[in-house]
């Protein structure tokens, strides 16, 4: 079923679903938001284009499959957890470096608990995918 | 086995072998070097290994630790030495190299340890190895079963031991070993030490294969033969023995110690060698004999008198020395002539002249004939019997008597017989066998000789320092060959006339016991199948009834299952209590319209039969419950869940297009049970909420988590840190769970796919 409201629609709104999902991923430490609410966002975009497009054409867009994406994540999220490991302190504590910090603001935070939290974006987004597209497929 | 693969070509098994070799050597040298230290006294050294747990990775090196480690590592260079040759072509011989090498790693562990936890840790590492060695050959289903025999019950035993090795080191505050062996009276006098006494000789009788759970040791004889000769005679059973020595300071000296052990050990004892009278394959002979010897062990530390212990302690050495050579002699007739049939070998010092000297050395010190170590143990053995005090000297100097008479009779079996009279014919052309698998039988069976020409050596160095570490005491121990004319003298030769009249009419008994074992009722082997076919048998009537591969099913047990016990357990406990906070639920219009719009959608879902209607009734529950989140600020948790219901429609619209449509009307009786659980469940949450709000309020974790998240988490959305930092472990394991459900739901529908396709092929073909 092909639906022209739905096809237009959709080349906007992946677009729009896709900046917001990284939105809400970076803004996610202070305001509503973070990995998993960014993840599930994102995983919303691309289902909408594999049911305004196709499935096919849903994983041409995404270049990886899904399932790595997933495992990717998983990696990620060891990754910044065992950051700390190696300085020293337990598994998943937070490592802290604030670009230009002064007296009045902390400057640009980077942190490993940014690296956790894109971990667990991919694996939320890459999982969910996973299951739709294959569900999907198998219809 | 070995023939049938392709041959490799290794010169002593390539790397593997010399790793091997060097790894026990080098470690044998060293406890050599720090015998005369441990002599003295014990040595113990160590590290924090889980710290939180106040689990230590600590040593105690004392004479009986020391006596297992030579032996272990002494044996264990001759085993890996016979080895390279009687496996070295074998294409999994590397394999075969690890799993022996984790074994000893395992088994010097379990001896050394100075920690109740270690030592249960290395425990189960002997069990694993044991398991990976027995079903070495793993292509015939006979090794596989025995392996898996002895996993389960040594494994059962090591579980049951677990449990009392933490009742006992609760009990003594401490699980260090050292510590534990000072408080003897405490722990004989406290009240669990029944029940320890009963867990930890659960453990050891399973490990040693004490009657009634001897079956699995014969059948472990499907190994490699150098794996019987170290795991199954030398080292790996004598585990339990280790304990119940190790444990005699604390555990042992009580009435029921003592007839536990010495009935136990004795009834094995005199049973296991009456059964290797029966066998015709030598090894399986030999299995049995290394019954009679654990049971003879475990009868005299149950004995527990100073000379109990130090015959029990000299018994160990003579065994071991003897056992490991005959076992590797078995391997060398058998890699010769194919064949391990007693009935058929027959001349073969003729043909393997160098095996003849071995295998009579070690049988000599098997039936206990002077000047051999054998004989000054029986000895011993007697008068240690005889000591005791009541009816315990009668019941073990006869069990003793029984048995020692019976290995005089197998060791002529095993390795007099086969080698005296003209060379019969056998599979393959008897030969002398090569000196990796010479090298250990002749020395051990020339240490056998050694000790007992001279047995203050041993007396000194081992088995003085093992008999005081067994007693707690400090005793100087002497032995000596000659022990005068007296009634244990006496006594072993009525054992040589006894033993030598069952050797000459064994092959009468052996046909008279076949028979005997043909119409016993009593099959331990058989009635341990009937166990686990009884087990299997219950999991699946169990499995049937409850996962019938019916989604209904699988619901209503799991919410009736939560309904039962969730409310059961509160009724019980008379916990639903309905406090003050209940009255401020009179709360705001918007609130109550909110409520009434999740009302309205549950009942659309229940009454309605459209499934895109019911979806759309959970939606707005969905909604509704969302918007409850934001009322109570949570703002995070209703994008979430919003987001999720998003997820849902899309993953259940997929889903229906595949399920048939739903029956105009269902059954009623059907929907009523269906109601039961829905309102149960509904009930018992709502009556759990209500009895948690109406406690008081617990602020500490909210207080704690509002004053860090900012100044030390560097965020001021609290619930995202206490995702991402917090309780970032607990995160890092659902998205763990996110990951793995979609690829197990990516290979389920795959899996589905390629039967489809798999079933229209065939169609078309049709």
């Amino acid at each position: 079923m092909q639906s022209l409201i739905l096809t237009t629609a959709t080349r906007l709104l992946v677009a729009l679903l896709l900046v917001f999902s990284v939105y809400a991923l970076l803004r996610g430490h202070n305001l509503p938001g973070g990995g998993f609410i960014g993840g599930l966002i994102g995983a919303t975009a691309f289902i909408l284009y594999a049911i305004a497009a196709s499935v096919d054409e849903a994983r041409a867009a995404l270049l990886v499959d899904p399932s790595n994406i997933a495992v990717a994540g998983l990696g990620a999220a060891a990754i910044g957890g065992l950051a700390s490991v190696l300085a020293g302190k337990p598994f998943l504590t937070g490592l802290w470096l604030f670009l230009g910090a002064s007296e009045g603001g902390k400057g640009l935070p980077l942190s490993t608990v940014l690296i956790f939290d894109t971990g667990v974006y991919l694996a939320v987004f890459g999982g969910i995918l996973t299951l739709v597209f294959a569900l999907e497929e198998e219809t | 086995m070995a023939g049938d693969y392709p041959k490799v070509e290794r010169v002593m098994g390539g790397p593997a072998g010399w790793v091997s070799i060097l790894f026990p050597a080098i470690l044998f040298t060293y406890f050599l070097n720090l015998l005369p230290e441990v002599v003295e006294g014990p040595v113990t050294a160590g590290f924090d290994w889980v710290p939180a747990l106040g689990v230590q990775m600590s040593v105690l090196l004392d004479g009986l630790s020391m006596m297992f480690a030579l032996l272990i590592t002494g044996i264990g260079t001759a085993v890996t030495l016979y080895s390279c040759h009687y496996l070295g072509d074998h294409p999994h011989y590397p394999r075969f190299v690890c799993y022996l090498l984790m074994f000893m790693v395992g088994m010097l562990g379990l001896v050394l340890a100075n920690d109740l936890i270690a030592l249960f840790v290395f425990w189960e590492v002997t069990t694993i190895s044991s398991y990976l060695l027995i079903g070495f050959n793993a292509d015939q289903a006979s090794s596989r079963r025995s392996a898996l025999q002895a996993l389960l019950v040594t494994g059962a035993g090591g579980l049951i031991l677990l449990a009392g090795l933490i009742v006992l080191g609760s009990i003594a505050g401490t699980f260090r070993i050292s510590e534990i062996l000072t408080q003897g009276d405490m722990i004989r006098a406290h009240p669990a030490y029944g029940a320890i006494l009963i867990l930890f000789l659960a453990g050891a009788f399973t490990k040693s294969a004490q009657v009634p759970f001897h079956f699995w040791l014969p059948n472990a004889m499907a190994a490699p033969t150098p794996v019987s000769a170290y795991l199954h005679s030398a080292t790996m059973v004598k585990a339990g023995v280790f304990l119940m020595a190790r444990m005699n300071p604390v555990l042992g000296g009580t009435d029921a110690w003592f007839w536990i052990l010495i009935l136990f050990g004795g009834v094995t004892a005199v049973f296991a060698s009456v059964m290797s009278m029966r066998q015709t394959d030598i090894k399986q002979v030999l299995a049995y004999t290394t019954l009679m010897a654990l049971g003879t062990l475990t009868m005299f530390i149950g004995a527990g008198t100073h000379y109990a212990i130090m015959a029990g302690m000299l018994f160990l050495l003579v065994h071991s020395l003897y056992k490991a050579a005959l076992f590797l002699m078995i391997g060398i007739v058998d890699h010769s002539t194919g064949t391990r049939d007693a009935t058929v070998l027959r001349g073969l010092s003729k043909a393997m002249p160098l095996t003849g000297i071995a295998a009579a050395l070690a049988a000599l010190s098997m039936a206990g004939i002077p000047p051999l170590l054998g004989f000054v143990g029986k000895e011993y053995m007697y008068k240690a019997g005889m000591d005791l005090p009541g009816l315990g000297a009668i019941w073990v100097t006869l069990m003793t008597f029984a048995a020692s008479a019976l290995m005089f009779a197998a060791g002529g079996i095993v390795a007099w017989r086969p080698f005296r009279g003209e060379l019969a014919e056998t599979p393959h052309h008897a030969h002398e066998g090569s000196w990796p698998m010479l090298a250990g039988p002749l020395v051990l069976g020339a240490l056998s000789l050694i000790f007992g020409l001279f047995p203050g050596i041993p007396g000194h160095f081992l088995i003085g320092p093992a008999t005081n570490a067994v007693e707690g005491a400090v005793h100087e121990v002497h032995l000596h060959l000659w022990g005068g004319i007296n009634m244990a003298l006496f006594l072993s030769i009525l054992t040589f006339i006894a033993g030598w009249l069952l050797y000459r009419n064994h092959e009468g008994i052996r046909a008279r016991l076949a028979a005997f074992e043909a119409r016993s009722p009593i099959d331990f082997d058989a009635g341990w199948d009937r166990l686990l076919d009884g087990f299997k048998d219950f999991a699946g009537w169990l499995t049937g009834i409850v996962q019938n591969g019916n989604l209904q099913r699988y619901l209503a047990v799991t919410f009736t299952t939560f309904a039962v016990l969730v409310g059961g357990t509160y009724l019980v406990r008379g916990a639903f209590e309905v406090g003050p906070r209940l009255i401020q639920l009179g709360a705001h219009p918007v609130q109550w319209s909110v409520l009434l719009l999740m009302i309205a959608g549950s009942f659309l879902v229940v009454s309605t039969t459209s499934r895109m209607t019911a979806v759309a009734g959970l939606g707005v529950v969905s909604v509704g419950v969302a918007m409850v989140f934001i009322m109570f600020s949570a703002p995070d948790v209703a994008i979430t869940q919003l987001l999720v219901e998003v997820l849902i429609i899309v993953l259940v619209t997929l889903v229906m297009l595949r399920l048939p449509y739903l029956p105009p009307r269902s059954e009623l009786h059907f929907r009523f049970g269906h109601a039961i659980i829905a309102t149960s469940v509904g009930a018992v949450v709502t009556l759990v909420l209500i009895a948690m709000l109406s406690g008081p309020f617990d602020r500490k974790l909210t207080d704690y988590f509002e004053q860090t998240a900012y100044p030390e988490a560097h965020g001021r959305n609290i619930v995202n840190v206490i995702l991402v930092d917090f309780r970032a472990l607990d995160t890092f394991g659902e998205i763990t769970v996110v990951a793995i459900a979609a690829i197990g739901a990516l290979a389920l529908l795959r899996g589905i796919k390629t039967r489809n396709t798999g079933n229209q092929n065939g169609s078309e073909e049709a």
